[in-house]
């Protein structure tokens, strides 16, 4: 008797998520065909591909010097968010002093202040005021702490059972060295969800390093490729195989690292973290 | 340190004071970054603010409401905002929807469990700019889905539609956003108690039945929480009208109060009309959040 919806569920979820990755398939394809075949047929090609494209997009944009400056204001944020988050987190779930409730008020708070908001106050400080155009620091300092990573950090340490805590303490453990050798250790694997979750953030970004790097040679491969679409597409033989040769270069590093730990955000941690 | 100094010391600082340095990088960072910005926000959008050379003193008089009043009665920025209710009516209903059902669904899969999951999650990991790339290989002129569609396709092509542009982008966001959504309410399921099923089935409920009367009710705050930040999103919309439609074209069609800030407020060197935007464009976003909260929270009762 439940057969039959079994099927049609089956079905339907398999035509979806067809659905959904046919666009990834169809930029992999567009990349490595060596003029744009719009046809049907074009999509489904026997033969004739070339990496053309790749050698192209990397004439006009230089790939590996923006994926390097990717890399650098990823890798800036994480840290930030890693040290200075996990200690933060840890001081608002496990320890008790003046001004913590303060501070958590304004962690919910921040999640809901929209970034619009802080963009021309930002953008006048750090570019004007600061003179951080084109330069990492002006690019990270926006998101150096991810506010919703030292949220799920708090939820990691709060779950932690308490008389792990207490036993430390009565062995003359400092707070410091808990923090460092008991609940660390024992909350590596959620860490590595909320890297992972932080990653995708400044790695995809595009209007904050949009806005602060005018310079080439800074610019990430978010901003790059964007700025190749806009402007210098029009003037290329093949501009689209170009383009998606460029996406597939800025969407494999994100893509392949969220296949490689698919588990962790199957698992419905991230979900518990987010919601509280 | 004897016993009572120690006490005092608790009482002033807390019983961790280290607790105080621990948190202080991001609490500072907080002020910089957050606080200072936001009260910068909103001192600017009552004052005339413009660029000057570095290290110029220049006055920034106070002028009271007239840069909202600028930002209100700017026809371009009316447009932003009936594009933006357009982009809402479509992708909010659509992303509630298509992820609950979705998420009910992949709940119950036992086969090809991470193939699904993974399909769906894929287009929320993936840069905006690079699937940007490949929609406009799909929707441009002579692309794949006018080919497809033959003599239906629309003349002028989606993207340079003034009537079709929005609705691309709102479907774009959709496909985009979906699986984070689907996640939420994943997570959110796993919390449905079973007995609620079971007695819905001593009561003849069959499937839809119970996906109306057990799981929609079950998972409501979920729905509060995906709606408002469908809505952020919504609100948030730049690489999309930017990119996909050449900056909000075709005649302002599709562009967005964000990047009306952008061209406004950066490229013409307005940052004191782009301020106020900002702020009148977060509490409308408030005023619907509310009043959607009202609208889910109320069929309560």
């Amino acid at each position: 008797m439940r057969r039959w919806p079994n099927v049609v569920r089956y079905f339907l979820l398999f035509l979806g998520a067809l659905i959904f990755l046919f666009p990834f398939y169809y930029m992999l394809i567009g990349s490595l065909q060596s003029s744009p075949d719009t046809s049907i047929k074009g999509a489904f090609p026997t033969g004739g591909l070339t990496l053309d494209n790749y050698q192209d997009i990397n004439s006009r944009v230089d790939l590996l010097g923006s994926l390097v400056n990717s890399g650098i204001f990823t890798g800036g944020v994480l840290l930030g968010t890693v040290v200075f988050g996990t200690i933060a987190g840890y001081a608002l779930a496990r320890l008790q002093w003046r001004g913590r409730g303060v501070l958590f008020a304004l962690v919910l708070l921040v999640q809901v202040i929209p970034f619009q908001l802080l963009l021309i106050p930002l953008y006048v400080l750090i570019v004007r005021g600061y003179g951080l155009a084109d330069n990492y620091l002006g690019m990270i300092l926006p998101f150096a702490i991810n506010t919703t990573a030292v949220f799920v950090f708090r939820q990691f340490f709060l779950q932690l059972p308490d008389d792990l805590f207490a036993a430390a303490r009565l062995d003359g453990a400092g707070e410091v060295r808990i923090l460092w050798s008991v609940a660390l250790p024992l909350v590596r694997p959620a860490l590595l969800t909320a890297i992972l979750l932080t990653f995708i953030g400044p790695w995809n970004e595009f209007l904050w390093p949009f806005l602060v790097t005018k310079d080439a040679d800074m610019q990430p491969l978010a901003v790059s490729l964007a700025n190749y679409i806009s402007t210098v597409s029009a003037r290329a033989a093949n501009p689209f195989g170009a383009i998606l040769a460029g996406a597939c270069v800025l969407a494999a590093p994100a893509v392949a690292l969220f296949i490689a730990f698919q588990r962790q955000f199957i698992s419905t941690d991230i979900g518990s973290g987010v919601k509280g | 340190m004897t016993a009572a100094t120690q006490n005092r010391a608790a009482g002033l600082l807390g019983r961790h004071p280290v607790g105080m340095i621990l948190a202080a990088p991001y609490a500072v960072y907080l002020a910089i970054i957050f606080a200072y910005p936001f009260g910068f926000s909103v001192w600017m959008s009552f004052h005339d603010y413009f660029f000057a050379a570095p290290g110029a003193i220049v006055d920034h008089p106070f002028v009271g409401l007239d840069n909202y009043k600028a930002a209100l009665t700017d026809p371009a920025v009316g447009q932003a905002f009936k594009n933006i209710l357009v982009f809402l009516v479509i992708n909010v209903p659509l992303t509630t929807g298509l992820a609950l059902v979705l998420a009910v669904a992949l709940n119950r899969v036992v086969h090809a469990r991470t193939f699904l999951r993974v399909s769906f999650y894929v287009p929320y990991v993936t840069a905006s700019v690079a699937v940007v790339g490949v929609w406009l290989f799909l929707f441009n002129s002579g692309g794949l889905v006018n080919s497809l569609l033959g003599p239906l396709a629309p003349d002028p092509s989606w993207l340079v539609n003034e009537g079709w542009a929005m609705p691309v982008i709102a479907f774009f966001v959709t496909w985009k956003q979906l699986g984070f959504f689907i996640l939420l309410y994943l997570a959110a399921l796993q919390n449905v108690p079973n007995e609620l099923y079971e007695s819905a089935s001593v009561d003849g409920a069959n499937g839809w039945n119970k996906f109306w009367s057990v799981t929609v009710p079950a998972v409501r705050s979920s729905t509060a929480l995906v709606v408002i930040l469908a809505l952020i999103t919504g609100a948030n919309l730049f690489t999309e009208p930017y990119l996909l439609t050449g900056g909000g074209g075709p005649n302002g069609a599709s562009a967005s109060p964000v990047l009306i800030m952008y061209q406004r407020g950066i490229q013409q060197g307005e940052p004191d009309f782009a301020a106020a935007l900002g702020v009148l464009l977060v509490l409308g976003t408030l005023v619907v959040a509310y009043i959607n909260r009202r609208f889910i929270e109320g069929r309560d009762s």
